[in-house]
């Protein structure tokens, strides 16, 4: 098939689309969208959120108007072992009036009711695009609730047009920051503990792999941050480790307790058969201490023995399979890579919506030649180029899952809404499944009955 | 009658309604060849399109102007008209939607302005543009429906000639109850125009070839001509004026106007029958005649398990309405009605209903799941009937709910639910009745075990859960 890469796209999205092996510009990313572009991406407010909400006993406050917070309602799977308070979608539910006269007031008095009604220790106050325009002093505000309360009121600078879904990260990992800052007068011991950064607990892929870590023989601090709470996460300078998965997310976060606290970190990957044993190594590795090793080895050992069987089986059937993958962030698209390959599928055109540079270059090592690569890709792209590289798979978010059955195209989840883990060892066996359920399913030959007969 | 109107709160909990530009999108999706543009951040136009893409199943491309931080501060033309010039590129729309975000709005952009002088500079006369402003803040997802809808029909009417034709102008029900609808008419050799038509756009059948821009929807000329109507038939009593397309024709151009509720119901459906048969002259074909006896039928089944019933429904006012009648012809009682909107028709609406039947009824007007809730289960309502949202219901209070309206994001075919027309109600009711009993089923062996045998008689049996049927 003729590879037009490119030729027709628009102008202004050139540069972010690259044929690996026949183009040897950079890709470029991390830019604002193109306007009139219908880009997948999200917004600021929603990155904040995704990464603050898995904390289970706060108070998650929109500060902004009503739709903000409807489309975020409760709609992560992430897991809680304690309180439900993070499921409920609370809103200032901002009417024309506040947007004249100002939000501030109304926030306070939101504020007051919900610390009456929910008692809780700690409430996150998200701001989006009108209340930075409108000029509420969220800072303020949450430091006069915080003191008349007594607890702790943090706001989130998520206001949505000063960057994308990355930029929300960002103020998400400053938020956490203050959190776990401690007081002066409390001392701080260091133990031998890790924090374990960057996963949401999504369908209990937290607790996998935390019963992982105590198997080794350490033990998790806390979580970021998935099912953590207040009390936990204000242990977090005790760690003497971070492991950081989710990179895209938590690096920031990470560089600042290595500043402040001493903490080293190191990048991990619980996605596969490959980086989970890998990841697990490198941890140990990382204690140093002869009983940790020989534990996780043999930790290694059985749970491969238990999977590969099974994973082999799906390899057979799937062998020969194309995929395309578009995805949130770098790390994401770096792992299915790599999985992907564990199932002997190939990765025909593969981009992201925030990834970054240096994320970039290593899926460019990572590909085999002709494999298109784009960033904050468009439907129109998507289509094109699934088309064009004869992909028979999808892995997205909910707004590409139509775009791939209407195409006739098997397709797999991989968004924060997942009801299976797809992490560890366990999570390896259920991704091949998954790719399994959808490419090998009958109704794709009467699809193509249909499509020869018409 | 108790009733709920002053409803300040300064804290929205788990919210029933989405924001106006959502709506004001899905009118749009009713047109033929058309595409829509946020005027706003991009996240906006994600999030609507992530929510609208979830419950039909279909590819919802929504453009942005993906306003950022310059433009916000300098003023947000660039972006549209860049945003205008790449939509056009890509998807050669025969109309274009714009609707503008709370971002737009409150930096107070003029997109009048800005489209006129777009329109000018790329002698676009031809391609209609249609601007709708539609700040979050202004509204919920029902006023954007509407607004959108009466700019649209505003936008494209011309003085016509009279004709034959009938408009039906339909509120956001789902494709299938608008194929019904359309049933319903060919049935009864009505020649019209339906608008805004997204029953083949938001729920196309699986072809060989992949269009960006799904067939179907409503002809643009057939818009243009509605003035020439011999009557308007809206489906919306709840409606304000304002917003109202059928009254815009009326006023404008004296296309008789009859506002009919959702034909959901056996009087809902016996008022629309009845509308069409006075304007056109043609009468209840005998196909829909044994439909209707059917309905009957289904309804007497029924009834004693139904009584059982409490119900507490929610969603858009017209739905809540319909639904809320429907329910109350056949005992199925309800303890709540409730709507995210702020809408002042619904509840007198309801109310001359209610006292019919001499009930209590909790009226909850712009108001959240956490009101809902609270109410729901101080009345012991033992049904819910509405969208999605509502499973909050299921999971605390253990109240089933019946997934209907919009948006129906957790279980698959929210395109594909039908409820109009004495067909539709048949269906619906039986999955009311079917829940109910389903419920019953699940519950009354512990229950009376629970009650008789474990408790002996010290939980007498109350009149209490003798009227609400609620188990254990
Ligand atoms: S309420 Fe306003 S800012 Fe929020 S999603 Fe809706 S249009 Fe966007
Ligand atoms: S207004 Fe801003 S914060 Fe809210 S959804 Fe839109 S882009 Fe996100």
């Amino acid at each position: 098939m003729e590879m037009d890469a490119g030729l027709w796209a628009l102008e202004e999205r050139k540069d972010s689309i690259t044929v690996k092996g026949k183009h040897k510009k950079q890709l470029k990313c991390d830019t604002d969208s193109v306007a009139g572009c219908v880009s997948q991406r999200a917004c600021v407010y929603c990155g904040a959120r995704v990464v603050l909400n898995p904390i289970t006993d706060a108070v998650h406050l929109v500060h902004g108007p009503i739709g903000c917070a409807s489309y975020t309602w409760d709609i992560r799977g992430s897991l809680s072992s304690g309180s439900e308070l993070y499921r409920n979608s609370f809103s200032t539910d901002l009417q024309e009036e506040d947007v004249i006269f100002g939000g501030e007031k109304k926030l306070a008095r939101a504020i007051n009711d919900l610390v009456e009604k929910c008692n809780p220790k700690l409430v996150f106050v998200y701001s989006t695009c009108i209340v930075g325009v409108i000029g509420d002093d969220l800072e303020a505000v949450c430091k006069a609730a915080a003191k008349k309360h007594d607890i702790e009121v943090i706001p989130v600078q998520s206001s949505g047009f000063i960057g994308n879904k990355a930029a929300g990260y960002r103020a998400a990992c400053d938020a956490l920051t203050r959190l776990i800052a401690p007081q002066k007068s409390v001392k701080m011991f260091r133990n031998r503990s890790i924090n374990y950064l960057g996963d949401f607990n999504l369908a209990g892929e937290a607790w996998i792999i935390k019963n992982y870590i105590k198997q080794m023989g350490i033990d998790i601090n806390v979580t970021f941050t998935g099912d953590s709470n207040y009390e936990a996460l204000k242990k977090a300078p005790q760690a003497s480790l971070n492991i950081i998965q989710c990179a895209g997310s938590m690096s920031y976060l990470a560089q600042k307790m290595q500043e402040q606290y001493e903490i080293p970190y190191i990048r991990v990957s619980f996605l596969g058969i490959e980086d989970t044993s890998e990841s697990l190594r490198r941890i140990a590795e990382a204690f140093n201490d002869k009983e940790i090793t020989r534990r996780t080895e043999k930790l290694i050992k059985n749970e491969i023995e238990k999977v590969r069987p099974t994973i082999e089986g799906y390899r057979e059937k799937l062998s020969g399979s194309k995929a395309a993958v578009y995805v949130g962030g770098g790390f994401k698209a770096i792992s299915l890579i790599k999985q992907f390959r564990e199932i002997g599928i190939e990765v025909v055109m593969i981009g992201t919506q925030t990834g970054r540079q240096d994320e970039y270059d290593t899926i460019n090592t990572l590909v085999d030649d002709g494999t298109v690569v784009l960033d904050d890709a468009n439907p129109t792209e998507l289509e094109r180029f699934m088309v064009q590289k004869g992909a028979n798979l999808l892995v997205g978010g909910v707004k590409e899952r139509p775009l791939a059955y209407k195409l006739g195209v098997a397709f797999v989840d991989h968004n924060h809404d997942r009801k299976h883990p797809l992490s560890g060892f366990t999570g390896a066996v259920n991704f091949a499944r998954e790719v399994y359920s959808t490419v090998c399913s009958p109704v794709w030959k009467f699809v193509q009955q249909g499509r020869q007969s018409l | 009658m108790k009733r709920d109107k002053a409803n300040y709160r300064n804290v929205n909990e788990n919210p029933c309604n989405m924001c106006m530009p959502m709506g004001g999108i899905l009118p749009f999706k009713g047109v033929e060849q058309s595409m829509v543009i946020l005027h706003g951040s991009q996240g906006c136009a994600t999030y609507m399109r992530r929510h609208i893409a979830e419950h039909f199943n279909e590819p919802i491309d929504v453009a942005s102007s993906a306003l950022n931080e310059k433009g916000t501060v300098y003023g947000g033309e660039k972006n549209r008209k860049q945003g205008l010039d790449n939509l056009i590129k890509l998807y050669s729309p025969g109309i274009i939607g714009i609707l503008t975000t709370c971002l737009a709005e409150t930096i107070g952009e003029d997109i009048g302005r800005i489209t006129s002088d777009y329109r000018n500079e790329h002698e676009l006369h031809r391609l209609p543009i249609i601007t709708v402003p539609t700040p979050g803040y202004g509204g919920s997802h029902t006023e954007g429906y509407w607004l959108a809808a009466k700019q649209i029909v505003s936008g494209l009417a011309r003085q016509t000639p009279r004709h034959s034709k009938i408009n039906i102008i339909v509120p956001h029900i789902s494709p299938a109850d608008i194929r019904e609808i359309k049933r319903i008419l060919d049935r009864m050799d009505i020649d019209f125009t339906l608008f805004p038509d997204f029953s083949d756009t938001l729920d196309r059948p699986f072809s060989k070839t992949y269009k960006k821009i799904p067939n179907g929807g409503t002809r643009i000329a057939d818009i243009a001509a509605m003035p020439g109507a011999a009557a308007t038939v809206q489906i919306g009593i709840t409606i304000d004026d304002d917003l109202s397309p059928g009254r815009f024709l009326e006023r404008e151009f004296g296309v008789p106007l009859y506002n009919v509720p959702i034909p959901t119901g056996l009087e809902n459906m016996d008022l629309f029958m009845n509308v069409l048969t006075e304007i056109t002259g043609s009468c209840m074909p005998l196909s829909l005649e044994q439909e209707r006896g059917r309905l009957l039928d289904c309804m007497i089944d029924s009834h004693k398990y139904n009584f059982e019933g409490r119900s507490v429904i929610f969603g858009e006012p017209e739905l809540v309405y319909a639904v809320a009648k429907t329910c109350m012809e056949n005992g199925i009682f309800p303890v709540v009605a409730a709507t995210g909107s702020k809408n002042a028709k619904l509840a007198e609406l309801l109310t001359a209903e209610i006292d019919k039947y001499e009930r209590q009824v909790v009226l909850l007007m712009d108001s959240d799941f956490d009101q809902i809730r609270q109410n729901s289960t101080s009345a012991g309502a033992n049904i819910a009937i509405g969208h999605s949202d509502g499973r909050y219901l299921t999971e605390r209070e253990g109240i089933p709910l019946v997934r209907l309206g919009f948006p129906i994001h957790d279980r698959v075919g929210g395109q594909r639910v039908l409820s109009v027309g004495y067909l539709g109600t048949t269906m619906l009711l039986d999955r009311v009745t079917n829940t109910l009993l389903e419920n019953k089923y699940k519950n009354y062996r512990s229950s009376m075990y629970e009650q008789f045998y474990h408790n002996g008689h010290e939980n007498n049996i109350s009149g209490k859960i003798l009227l609400s049927g609620t188990e254990g």
